[in-house]
């Protein structure tokens, strides 16, 4: 029985040292370097065909000075994925589950994409502040509508990635208790809960690598409006 | 052949002491056999032409492994028990 469902999103640590370090150490060694070879073996042409193919369709949208942004983000999206598919594994920490992390990510990025709009196109930058086609009336309100909209862009990224791992987290530990609790009392209910289980791990798996896009996607419309 | 250029598995138990006298256990030592130690794996499971699942799937064992040791402090209050 557990003793306390959110003990797996305590910061652990052994002899001093914190897992979240080498936790957040992982995916760089997952994802080995090219070799200055014409064909590298099955395994990195695999990497670098998926981050290719990634890479295109997040910044075929973006103009020439949003493609500057490449790097950065395609390395966060891996760096996001990985963790969070690391996480699923049993026993493991997730640090995506931290929001200091999260917001760590969201806010530098979230600003500079702020910075670079209105130190290049100030104009364009604070036109986005007010849709095309409102009423003559409205003007004032949804200015400030929309001003409040964007300060709220990166509380919404970081906590929606914290949330969403999190709750997935939580969902898994209690179904899994449920489950353990039922089998010597009623087997039947056991096994539904189990194929319940079975699903929600399989949406986990989806949920943990589509917040990590979402995550990069929305940079990128940030970075698409400003640049 | 003088202890310290044998390998580990060709020392005999007696010699131990001595062969880990001769070892570098200085920073530079650690992190040079760790990156000796991640050369020799990645170029025997990873970096061959037709690589598998096997090579990262070793890693991840190991590293789910090496997780239940670092929260075994938490994980122990979690077994069957009457009374927690």
């Amino acid at each position: 029985m557990m003793l306390n469902f959110f003990d797996q999103f305590m910061s652990p640590v052994l002899l001093g040292i914190p897992l979240i370090a080498l936790a957040l150490l992982l995916p760089w060694i997952l994802f080995p370097n090219p070799a200055a070879r014409w064909i590298n073996n099955r395994l990195i042409t695999l990497q670098g065909w998926s981050i290719s193919q990634t890479t295109h369709q997040l910044f075929t949208p973006l103009n020439q000075g949003g493609h500057k942004w490449a790097t950065l983000l395609i390395s966060l999206m891996i760096f996001l994925i990985s963790l969070n598919l690391l996480g699923l594994l049993p026993y493991t920490f997730t640090p995506t589950t931290q929001l200091s992390l999260n917001m760590a990510f969201a806010v530098p990025l979230w600003l500079a994409t702020v910075i670079v709009g209105l130190r290049n196109q100030p104009t364009i930058a604070l036109g986005h502040l007010l849709p095309e086609g409102t009423p003559l009336p409205l003007i004032p309100v949804l200015i400030i509508i929309e001003t409040i909209s964007l300060f709220i862009r990166p509380l919404a990224l970081g906590v929606r990635l914290t949330a969403n791992l999190t709750a997935g987290h939580l969902l898994i530990q209690l179904i899994a208790t449920a489950v353990f609790v039922l089998l010597p009392l009623m087997p039947t209910v056991a096994i539904l809960t189990a194929s319940v289980l079975f699903l929600l791990t399989l949406l986990e798996v989806a949920v943990a690598m589509i917040q990590a896009y979402v995550f990069i996607l929305l940079l990128s419309l940030y970075l698409q409006e400003n640049v | 052949v003088p202890v310290a250029e044998k390998r580990l598995v060709d020392v005999k138990l007696g010699e131990l002491g001595s062969w880990l006298g001769t070892r570098d256990f200085t920073p530079n030592g650690i992190l040079a056999s760790i990156r000796k130690g991640h050369d020799r794996y990645y170029n025997k499971y990873i970096n061959v032409r037709k690589g598998g699942i096997g090579g990262v799937a070793m890693l991840l064992a190991g590293y789910v492994a090496l997780s239940y040791v670092w929260e075994f402090e938490h994980l122990k209050h979690d077994r069957w028990r009457k009374y927690h």
